[in-house]
């Protein structure tokens, strides 16, 4: 192309058309993840802007006032906090345990691949059917009743899925030469997970099942059908108000009744309720990336 | 040699999905010599060090026929693949250092096999160090991660820890492709002076290695044995078949 060696890396119209095509590529993409944070941040500000009157410690250990137009939302957390972990107690050691069997030791079967498929397709389920199923299986079949146990099993059978889909993932990680070393002398699978697989993926499944936390505290459809109610009166501040085979109030719930079933309630309240649910899911978001970070920094390959 | 049969291969073959990789072969590999594999890529020579250790097992899909007799066992009939892991130390070619201290990677197996007794596991730890040229290196840092020293520290590690179990044979596939030659030498002398506690197979890309050191030499080609005979044989103008010459002298094809 250029026979003159004094002038190889000289800029040559290709080379500037090549460097525009960079520069509008770049400029693309940055304005496509700006865009994507402009949303967020828009519902946060406006969010904490509507909420502020209204938000106090009063306001999250109060309980509800005069037919819920005042007064603060205590019971709506704590039964929040009752419900998510008491499905995540269940759902994280099932789905780590079912995750493990089918990275580690699952055979391409006829089995293993049905179990699979269901494993994506329960991941896909709207979580209105899952309140359905909660509402048949657990409330109706098995006799709980509309109750915590109710709730907190649909939500556990909806996070599943995803716990086991992120511990898959994080087992996979740890790269097969490791797992052939072990074999290699004579290591069993259980050894072999147990002193090399698991503690170089631990990090990466306790991330997946902490996000689940904030999709299980924002569901509003399954514990509405199965243990949540608009009302229930407990102590201010009390962190044992509620007895598992009993009904409790919801974050999600309280907003929703809030929002639409409660008249002449004052504008902030709803907002402050939203914040406090954001809050809490943000905090527990914040949980699973600094272990994500302290893993990573950890990291030993 | 008139030396004791240590392995006994007899018909193996060894079929992927239903592409067979290895054709019916049979040989015999001789207690405390060093046999060194040799031959192209795709001759089954990695294959067949997977169905002597049965790691073969975890390939989905694979079917192996014939027998393999270590001291006049059947590995393809084991019940106990565990123990038979153990008699075997295996080498892969690129180093794997475990996720673990130095000192935790040569005591994986024995841990692994119940030893817990802290002076055995120490003893173990620093013999198989030393055996394999790593000892000086790194006794002032056995708590270090495996996986942070160099390729070449990694590849000892990992023949370490194939040594940690005390096995009968040892397995090497490619151990130098991903080392330095100083390092190679040094662990090729090193295995010179281990064959006399045990019988070595060496799977190798390197026609002048396995004349260095082995004592004979298996030409593997398309999943048969072209030739097996002893390295005054294989390296001379002597070999019964051609095509051995011809691959030994680089100019097959």
């Amino acid at each position: 192309m250029n026979d003159n060696p004094q002038n190889l890396f000289v800029e040559t119209a290709f080379v500037r058309k090549k460097k525009r095509q960079e520069t509008v590529a770049k400029s693309i993409f940055l304005a496509m993840s700006v865009a994507m944070i402009v949303p967020l941040l828009l519902i946060v500000g406006y969010l904490v802007v509507k909420a502020y009157p209204s938000l106090s410690l009063e306001f999250l250990l109060d309980i509800p006032r005069k037919g819920m137009t005042e007064g603060g939302i205590w019971p709506a957390f704590i039964g929040t906090i009752y419900l998510v972990a008491l499905s995540l107690a269940v759902s994280a050691p099932i789905g780590v345990m079912a995750g493990i069997y089918l990275n580690e030791y699952a055979k391409d079967n006829w089995l293993n691949r049905v179990i699979n498929l269901a494993v994506i397709n329960l991941a896909g389920v709207p979580s209105i059917v899952h309140a359905l199923f909660g509402l048949g299986a657990f409330v109706y079949a098995a006799k709980f009743g509309c109750s915590i146990i109710s709730a907190s099993l649909t939500l556990a059978i909806m996070t599943l899925p995803v716990i086991i889909a992120s511990t898959r993932e994080a087992l996979a990680s740890v790269p097969m030469n490791f797992r052939e070393a072990c074999w290699n002398v004579g290591a069993t699978r259980w050894q072999t997970i147990r002193r090399i697989v698991l503690p170089n993926s631990i990090g990466g499944i306790l991330t997946g099942v902490i996000l689940q936390v904030s999709r299980s505290a924002g569901e509003t459809a399954p514990i509405m059908f199965t243990g949540a109610v608009f009302y229930k009166a407990i102590e201010r501040g009390d962190l044992f108000p509620y007895t598992l085979d009993g009904q409790c109030m919801a974050l999600s719930m309280h907003l929703y009744t809030l929002a639409t079933q409660v008249p002449n309630v004052s504008e902030s309240i709803p907002f402050a309720t939203a914040v406090v649910l954001l809050a809490t899911v943000l905090l527990v978001n914040a949980t699973a990336i600094v272990i994500r970070t302290l893993i990573r920094s950890k990291k030993k390959w | 040699m008139g030396a004791k049969v240590k392995i006994e291969v007899r018909n193996l073959r060894l079929s992927y999905e239903h592409k067979e990789v290895i054709h019916g072969i049979s040989f015999d590999v001789y207690e405390n010599e060093i046999l060194a594999v040799i031959g192209p890529a795709q001759s089954g020579k990695t294959s067949l060090l997977r169905c002597i250790n049965r790691t073969i097992d975890f390939i989905p899909n694979a079917f192996v026929s014939g027998s393999i007799k270590i001291d006049g066992e059947d590995v393809l009939k084991t019940k106990d693949v565990y123990s038979l892991r153990r008699k075997i130390g295996m080498v892969s070619p690129l180093p794997v250092g475990l996720p673990l201290s130095i000192y935790d990677n040569v005591a994986f197996a024995p841990r692994c096999a119940g030893v817990s007794n802290k002076n055995e596991l120490d003893n173990v730890v620093e013999n198989c160090l030393k055996r394999a040229a790593l000892w000086d290196e790194v006794k002032d840092r056995l708590d270090s991660l495996g996986t942070k020293l160099s390729g070449g520290q990694q590849q000892r590690l990992t023949i370490a820890r194939a040594l940690s179990h005390s096995p009968d044979v040892l397995c090497l596939d490619e151990f130098s492709i991903a080392i330095d030659p100083v390092t190679t030498m040094k662990i090729e002398d090193m295995l010179k002076e281990i064959r006399s506690q045990m019988t070595i197979i060496l799977v190798t890309n390197l026609v002048q290695q396995a004349r260095r050191i082995a004592d004979r030499t298996m030409f593997l080609w398309n999943g048969e044995i072209v030739e097996i005979d002893s390295n005054e044989v294989i390296f001379s103008e002597r070999t019964k078949n051609k095509k051995t010459y011809e691959y030994v002298q680089g100019i097959f094809g």
